[in-house]
């Protein structure tokens, strides 16, 4: 079975972002950047289907500038087999990337699509769900624990009330939530062997897909911050507080 | 305009988010119907008959629709489409679900999470975990878009929209539904509770979470966790506050035994009031709390639960 995942190059989670000065988006200048988390967790079960005999090969693909070369060979190093970079400069989101990921689908028939449930950067919480619909598939969305039986797929998703199993007919499209597994991290010997691993351009030109324009972006703004308030010595001053200062209790 | 809402409903309940969605789109402006479907569900379109401002309720009501399954529900929207210019639907696992599935079938971008109404083309959403403010405009002809719940107050229930059969059935060979878990809780739903109180890793065990309960039954509040509390298997999935699980923004938060991170604020930080109980006087959560009280949980929360 072949396993296609696809990652997405963002600020590290750790970073405290700041907006320009002119409110036209976010500054990326000099920032550390990194796998996004949920697709780190995405990558981690696509190795983990293989390592159990399911998966026969996994190939990782990302959309972005040149740059986002260096999360595929964070995936290579992981396990990805190989890994196909769509390249655009362009501000793509979800539908734009959605259509790129159809056309690497259609070219590569993965029986299996894992993403991560959302990029922690526009945190739109999209793209695979576009993807399952452009290609026509079924999505499990936001998975906690994925089985392969049968020609089908189940999956069990992090709802708000609970968890909920679903099958799917395969192909299909998985996203993943926070609880699927816990990725490892790279050794340096596989850090070494990725590097010679193959990793393939293609463009939105050579796969035929006209990227979509996303919203228009028309201002980035700092929420107002919150003011940190005050230490209370004992428990008789909190509720003293609540109850005459706040006047919630 | 013509704005179509998804309803969202839990065991045969009109969830209480419908009726904030509903408030977003009189905040754009325009005829407001709103869909229910699933199998067996008139007793939540009658509930949605009663929400304010709504023109119609359409009911689709078949087992195809059973759990709301995205590739059913999206294909049953998809059909409806063509008489409006807005989709809505709650910012909830059901909406994030099924709505980009629909927008990307219309072939149209989806506009997630908004948290205002500039007009009915602009939209503000968060990004980056909260920490930055995005106003973005859409340019396409429809416009799909889930909604924050808690950045829109409810609409009333004095209404009396009609209510409508829609006949279009669709069929779906794709996905199956085996089986749900809910919790059972006697609380308030998180998103909506008037009090919070969530525990974190600091809680030290699931069983831990009791010191937490007796304050929220005086309070009659929900009660939260964090991911790492979640993680380490103290409480359930469900209850996880932050970026990737739930948003409050209730009157009263009060974070136990949670230092603070910025994916967790993205959750709360709208609270009107924040209280913080924790032992490390430099936690990050200090940042943010209105009222922080420094010291060992397991001796504060007793006394809390007394003075109350
Ligand atoms: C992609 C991504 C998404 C995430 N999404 C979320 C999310 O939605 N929600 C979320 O919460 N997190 C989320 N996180 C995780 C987040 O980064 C933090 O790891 C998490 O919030 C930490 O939880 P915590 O505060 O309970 O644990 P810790 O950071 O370990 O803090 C525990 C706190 O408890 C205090 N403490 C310990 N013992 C006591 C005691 N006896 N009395 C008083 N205080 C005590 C400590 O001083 C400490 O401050 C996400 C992370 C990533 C990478």
């Amino acid at each position: 079975m072949k396993v296609l995942v696809a990652v997405k190059r963002v600020i590290d989670y750790n970073v405290k972002i700041r907006v320009k000065p002119d409110h036209t988006d976010v500054d990326l200048t000099n920032v550390k950047m990194a796998m996004n988390p949920f697709c780190e967790i995405a990558v981690e079960e696509a190795v983990r289907l293989k390592e159990k005999g399911v998966a026969t090969e996994i190939v990782a693909v990302t959309v972005g500038p040149k740059t986002a070369q260096e999360q595929l060979r964070t995936a290579l190093a992981l396990g990805a087999d190989r890994a196909i970079h769509v390249e655009t400069d362009a501000r793509v989101e979800s539908l734009g990337v959605a259509k790129l990921l159809k056309g690497v689908v259609d070219e590569e028939q993965p029986d299996l699509v894992i993403l991560g449930k959302q990029a922690i950067d526009t945190d739109n919480n999209q793209t695979g769900q576009m993807l399952a619909a452009l290609t026509g598939m079924p999505q499990g969305t936001f998975a906690s624990e994925v089985s392969i039986e049968n020609g089908e797929v189940s999956v069990t998703r992090e709802i708000d009330g609970g968890l909920q199993t679903v099958k799917l007919r395969l192909p299909a499209v998985v996203t993943s939530d926070l609880r699927l597994n816990e990725p490892r991290y790279a050794k340096l010997p596989d850090i070494m062997k990725a590097k010679k691993k193959p990793l393939e351009t293609r463009t939105p030109e050579t796969l035929g897909v006209s990227i979509a324009a996303p919203p228009t972006l028309l201002k980035v703004e700092t929420p107002a911050e919150r003011q940190g308030g005050v230490k209370v010595a004992s428990v008789d001053e909190l509720v003293d507080k609540l109850k005459n200062e706040a006047k919630v209790l | 305009m013509s704005i179509l809402v998804l309803a969202e409903y839990h065991e045969g309940q009109l969830a209480a988010g419908t009726a904030h969605v509903v408030a977003a789109a009189q905040a754009i402006g325009g005829d407001i119907d709103i869909l229910v479907a699933g199998d067996n569900v008139a007793g939540v379109a009658e509930a949605a008959a009663r929400l304010d401002g709504v023109s119609r309720v359409r009911v689709a009501d078949n087992a195809v629709y059973a759990h709301q399954l995205a590739e059913p529900t999206a294909d049953l929207l998809v059909a409806l489409a063509d008489d409006y210019t807005h989709l809505l639907a709650a910012a909830t696992t059901t909406g994030k679900n099924v709505l980009p599935r629909v927008a990307a079938l219309k072939d149209v971008n989806q506009i997630s999470e908004i948290l205002a109404v500039d007009s009915p083309d602009t939209f503000k959403r968060p990004i980056y975990a909260g920490n930055a403010i995005a106003t973005v405009r859409s340019e396409d002809s429809l416009k799909v878009i889930t909604v924050r719940t808690t950045a829109f107050d409810a609409v009333g229930e004095s209404g009396a929209a009609a209510i409508e059969a829609v006949d279009v059935v669709v069929d779906n060979a794709l996905s199956t539904f085996v089986d749900e878990t809910l919790a059972q809780n006697e609380r308030p739903e998180l998103g909506g509770a008037r009090v919070v109180i969530s525990g974190g890793r600091g809680m030290g065990n699931g069983e831990n979470f009791k010191l937490l309960e007796g304050i929220a039954d005086k309070l009659g509040a929900a009660i939260g966790a964090s991911r790492a509390a979640v993680d380490a298997g103290f409480v359930p999935n469900d209850m996880q506050v932050g970026q990737t699980g739930k948003i409050v923004a209730p009157e009263l938060y009060i974070a136990v035994g949670i230092s603070g991170a910025i994916q967790h604020l993205a959750g709360m930080k709208d609270s009107r009031v924040i209280v913080a109980i924790n032992k490390d006087d430099e936690a990050p959560i200090f940042q943010v709390a209105d009222y922080g009280l420094v010291g060992d949980l397991f001796e504060l929360l007793p006394e809390l639960e007394q003075k109350l």
